[in-house]
């Protein structure tokens, strides 16, 4: 804990005198480790000689931030207007059946967190979801099976 | 920067390349080309290229708009100029290749176009190809054409010349030139951009801020993350000649993080402008000065809307205020803002250097230029075009879209987003501009065309626009809050065949109530797809109400997997597919569904390779 109240310490460092970064401080602490933790968020609290109340205040009001661990794997599925006129919510239930959890959960092994977006951006090709880092387009129900498994056989790459 | 000399030197540069002896491979390498698997098929060309001992510079370009032909490469060797190949996967590639690299043959069968001027034999240009043809491009000119991450592409095709011409006038006039154009902001509201522009310039207070709303929310719209892949130079040289028409020495580029691709190109793109001294103290030798940050969103619709945009900039939660005072004379830490959209600054240079007159020479009466907008759902041809206002929803829908998918039954088209309206196709022949838009209930918004058939129902597409909007509601003021909470339970009610006449009453009583008292923007339009839906489709309400039945064969609670005995083949993969062994039958014998176990999930539905399909879906009496 000590060491990463130090990064946590370092990686506040450069924003810490301009006015107007909580933010972007969350999100360079999320994408170090994943999520905003309890303790985390007091050490930013105590950095900034802010409130937790005040950080949470902020934090929760958008979607991105995430205060439990995630699972090894994120899975995304897109529900943008795009994808809900081509079946974006019937890939969701798909996906929400095979990994046995609903969205905003995580599975028992921690192998897998299921999420909903709003739009990827990608409407072109919907319907579109993402793991990790890959987008599937065109994904219908019936390939999720052969997507997932490449991420459970290897672990992941 | 002396730009001549940087402008001769990228010229070459660009000549060079095409021109060059050897094989040049592009590939349309944007999200969505990467959605497409264009990494595989980049994978694949190495691969060969390496076991056939060739050499070729593989170049990544950003995305041309032909969403539905990804992955799209356009291979270019010795005299042949580049050829745009379509649909490609892996699998064909070492085909492909060897028959234009051995066989000299051209593979017309998969090439759309030519990316350049001029025909090659029997392969027409690509601004030929039918769904290029009645496009006007714009704001789109360099997407897909030149790598953007190259300033030096973007400064041979014209690029900051647009600032080279303007720092050499007074801002007064570039404002003038602005105003002449036409130019109204491509965000949505269609406020016109000279006079936000002249307002901050005139407001009391210094220093003041541009601010470039890359914070594309609305689902279904990609238009501005296209341009910042694609050609991230014409958005920051737009931002340029704002900040100086309004005199603003620093600028923001406000962009949602769900676009790590757009952010990237972005960061590159910025960086290079400061090696070319565009950036920073004294640019092209002048006395203005300005700079660039990028703030990353964080996920909240809301901050699309101007004030909640400027809080989340700010470090705070993304929530709206009242106007005045508005952004003009108090934005950014008090001081007056000007917040345009990406397509708007993505325009500015264009106008400036090709002059207001030819500018306005395109779109209608009353709205001047072009819009890009995402042309998606249920229709042929998806992907990113370019019209100029004033053009039918017809020739978008059937001349670029190329119909409907499947040749189904043509229902309506949405713009706008989650503010937005359904447009019926009996107005078909609509005009697409800010007045006509507003005049049958939908609204401009920033470009998402979302195209429905026969098979979407729209209960549910007002359902599932409430279920954003109330979600992305930020819960500030009452009539948006609670009054899109209850919009929603009502739908959620019809949907599930639980509705009451008199609800198609109170929707329509409370509408208004939410429009007229809500404070900002959100709350304001989200009725708008329950009031455009129950105003051109209200025998779809009635249908679900009365007859508890779904027309469209879309809502859950109301419909009921079935399979035709006759057309059935007995192929098995059905009930081989199902989740909850709902399937039963002997091979090559018909199957039947278990109507008590199954879940509706539609795999059967999706998988049966019948054609005409065995399985089929039923609605109405029993529920």
């Amino acid at each position: 804990m000590k060491s990463e109240k130090f990064s946590i310490k370092k990686s506040i460092k450069p924003f810490k005198d301009k006015k107007g970064t909580l933010i972007t401080i969350l999100q360079h602490v999320q994408k170090e480790y994943g999520y905003l933790s309890k303790e985390t968020i007091s050490t930013i609290a105590d950095e900034l000689s802010k409130s937790e109340n005040e950080i949470y205040g902020v934090a929760t009001f958008y979607s991105q931030f995430k205060f439990n661990k995630p699972g090894k794997h994120q899975v995304k599925v897109c529900l943008g207007t795009a994808c809900h006129v081509r079946g974006g919510h019937e890939l969701m239930e798909t996906v929400e059946r095979q990994l046995v959890i609903k969205h905003g959960e995580k599975t028992k092994d921690s192998q897998f967190s299921l999420e909903r977006v709003a739009c990827m951006g990608c409407c072109a090709l919907a319907p579109v979801m993402v793991v990790d880092k890959e987008i599937y387009g065109k994904t219908t129900s019936t390939k999720v099976k052969q997507i997932l498994n490449k991420y459970k056989n290897n672990g992941g790459r | 920067m002396n730009l001549n000399k940087r402008q001769t030197f990228a010229s070459e540069k660009w000549k060079k390349l095409q021109t060059k002896k050897g094989i040049i491979i592009y590939v349309g390498a944007a999200s969505c080309g990467r959605a497409a698997g264009c990494d595989a098929v980049t994978e694949a060309i190495r691969k060969y290229l390496k076991e056939n001992n060739l050499k070729a510079d593989i170049l990544e370009v950003g995305c041309i708009g032909l969403c539905c032909f990804e992955p799209i490469v356009y291979i270019q060797k010795d005299e042949i100029p580049p050829i745009c190949y379509a649909n490609l996967s892996p699998k064909i590639i070492p085909k492909l290749l060897e028959d234009i690299f051995k066989k000299g043959d051209l593979r017309r069968d998969l090439a759309l176009g030519v990316i350049g001027e001029k025909a090659h034999g029997s392969i027409p240009i690509i601004y030929e190809h039918p769904m290029m043809k009645s496009q006007v491009r714009i704001v789109l000119r360099n997407c897909g054409i030149i790598d953007p991450n190259d300033i030096d592409h973007y400064i041979a095709k014209d690029g900051y010349a647009g600032i080279n011409k303007a720092l050499r006038m007074k801002p007064e006039e570039v404002i003038e030139i602005v105003k002449k154009s036409g130019i109204k902001g491509r965000g949505g509201a269609g406020f016109p951009t000279a006079l936000k522009w002249e307002l901050c310039r005139n407001a009391k207070g210094e220093p003041k801020y541009i601010v470039c709303n890359a914070d594309e929310g609305d689902p279904g719209a990609f238009m501005n993350r296209s341009l910042l892949e694609g050609d991230p130079h014409a958005v920051l040289e737009g931002m340029l000649i704002a900040a100086y028409a309004i005199g603003a020495p620093h600028g923001y580029i406000y962009i949602r993080e769900e676009y790590p691709l757009a952010i990237e190109r972005l960061k590159i793109a910025i960086q290079q402008m400061h090696d070319y001294s565009l950036l920073g103290e004294k640019i092209m030798d002048t006395n203005f000065s300005f700079d660039i940050e990028i703030k990353e969103g964080a996920g909240a619709f809301v901050c699309g809307e101007e004030t909640a945009l400027l809080a989340s900039l700010m470090g705070q939660r993304g929530m709206p205020r009242t106007r005045p005072p508005f952004p003009a004379t108090s934005g950014v830490w008090g001081k007056p803002t000007v917040i345009n959209n990406v397509e708007t600054l993505g325009t500015i240079a264009t106008i400036i250097r090709e002059g207001w007159k030819w500018y306005s020479g395109f779109g209608a009466k009353t709205a001047k230029g072009t819009k890009t907008f995402s042309l998606v759902g249920k229709i042929k041809r998806t992907g990113l075009i370019e019209v100029p206002l004033g053009t039918k929803i017809k020739d978008i829908v059937y001349d670029v879209g190329g119909g409907i998918l499947n040749d189904k039954k043509f229902k309506a088209v949405q713009t706008g987003g989650p503010s937005g309206g359904c447009i019926p196709a009996s107005k078909i022949d609509l005009r697409i501009d800010y007045e006509s838009l507003t005049s049958v209930g939908a609204i401009m918004g920033s470009g998402g065309l979302i195209v429905m058939d026969e098979e979407t129902c729209m209960v549910d597409i007002a359902h599932y626009f409430l279920t954003f909007t109330q979600e992305e509601s930020c819960g500030k003021c009452t009539p948006c809050r609670i009054g899109t909470k209850r919009m929603l339970e009502m739908l959620e009610k019809i949907k599930k065949g639980d509705g009451e006449e008199s609800d198609l009453e109170l929707l329509e009583d409370l509408a208004p109530t939410i429009k007229n008292a809500s404070l900002c923007g959100l709350g304001q339009t989200a009725p708008n797809p329950v009031l455009t839906t129950l105003r051109y489709f209200k025998n779809e309400y009635e249908a679900h109400i009365k007859n508890k039945r779904c027309p469209a064969l879309v809502c859950k609670d109301l419909i009921a997997f079935n399979i035709d005995a006759k057309k059935c083949i007995g192929c098995g993969l059905c009930k081989k597919n199902c989740p909850v062994e709902a399937i039963s039958g002997a091979t090559k014998k018909a199957h039947v569904i278990d109507l008590d176990k199954c879940i509706k999930c539609s795999i059967c539905y999706q998988i049966c390779p019948v054609e005409g399909k065995a399985v089929f879906k039923t609605s109405g009496g029993s529920k």
